[in-house]
């Protein structure tokens, strides 16, 4: 079981990881990371732009690739878009197993590949001043250790 | 084709998508690229250092060596950074 949403709206962390347990009795873990705008550097907020239907697909085929490698029981993936200011959530993956190991390790696996291949685009405001933020080389680290 | 801009390349591009005849004798990302850059204005400054581009055609993450001659969408952007 899968659930991939990309949306403005906030979201609700308890809820959607009460949702990948309820009724089930194959579950012994529920993992969730919650990603938030870090408000540095007199950050006022960030836009976020994305890849209508590409980004879906993406995210789609490397929930697949995890469901391979771990023995998943769910996954649930949402994405944030447009102006968010510090503080705010923007990312949730949150990924349920027999066993903590698989979940733990499919929700860092999901997540270091949402920040390389998804399409999704940041730019920061700070006050009037608007700069896109550049890709980092440690996140391409991280993801390179799952080949 | 629908060609597709996004962040600083489709500021600097001042669109978001467009539909295009491919013109003949271009055969990879590549050659769009250059053929795109030629256009001037806009196009002159996002396509000017194709090592800050990335590209998907048909919304698969491609390099530049790949073919778009049957692609129905090719979009350009930067190095993504979400999460």
């Amino acid at each position: 079981m899968s659930t991939i949403r990309i949306q403005p709206e906030d979201f609700d962390v308890g809820a959607e990881a009460n949702l990948l347990a309820r009724g089930r009795g194959d579950v012994g873990a529920v993992v969730t990371f919650t990603g938030h705008v870090r408000g540095e550097a007199g950050l006022t907020a960030l836009t976020l732009e994305h890849y209508p239907g590409m980004t879906e697909r993406e995210i789609a085929s490397h929930v697949r690739e995890a469901e391979q490698r771990w023995p998943l029981t769910g996954v649930t993936i949402v994405h944030r878009i447009g102006r968010l200011e510090p503080g705010a959530r923007i990312v949730l993956v949150a990924t349920s197993s027999g066993h903590r190991q698989a979940a733990f390790a499919a929700a860092e696996f999901l997540m270091d590949y949402l920040k390389t291949r998804a399409p999704f685009w940041k730019e920061e405001e700070r006050g009037d001043a608007k700069t896109w933020i550049a890709a980092k080389d440690t996140d391409e680290d991280a993801v390179r250790r799952w080949r | 084709m629908t060609l597709l801009y996004f962040a600083w390349i489709r500021q600097k591009v001042g669109r978001s998508e467009e539909q295009i005849d491919l013109p003949a004798g271009i055969v990879s990302v590549g050659d769009l690229v250059a053929y795109l850059k030629s256009r001037g204005d806009g196009y002159a400054d996002a396509f000017a250092d194709p090592a800050r581009l990335r590209a998907a055609v048909d919304q698969e993450h491609v390099s530049f060596d790949a073919p778009v001659d049957s692609a129905d969408e090719v979009a350009f952007f930067p190095p993504v950074t979400g999460g």
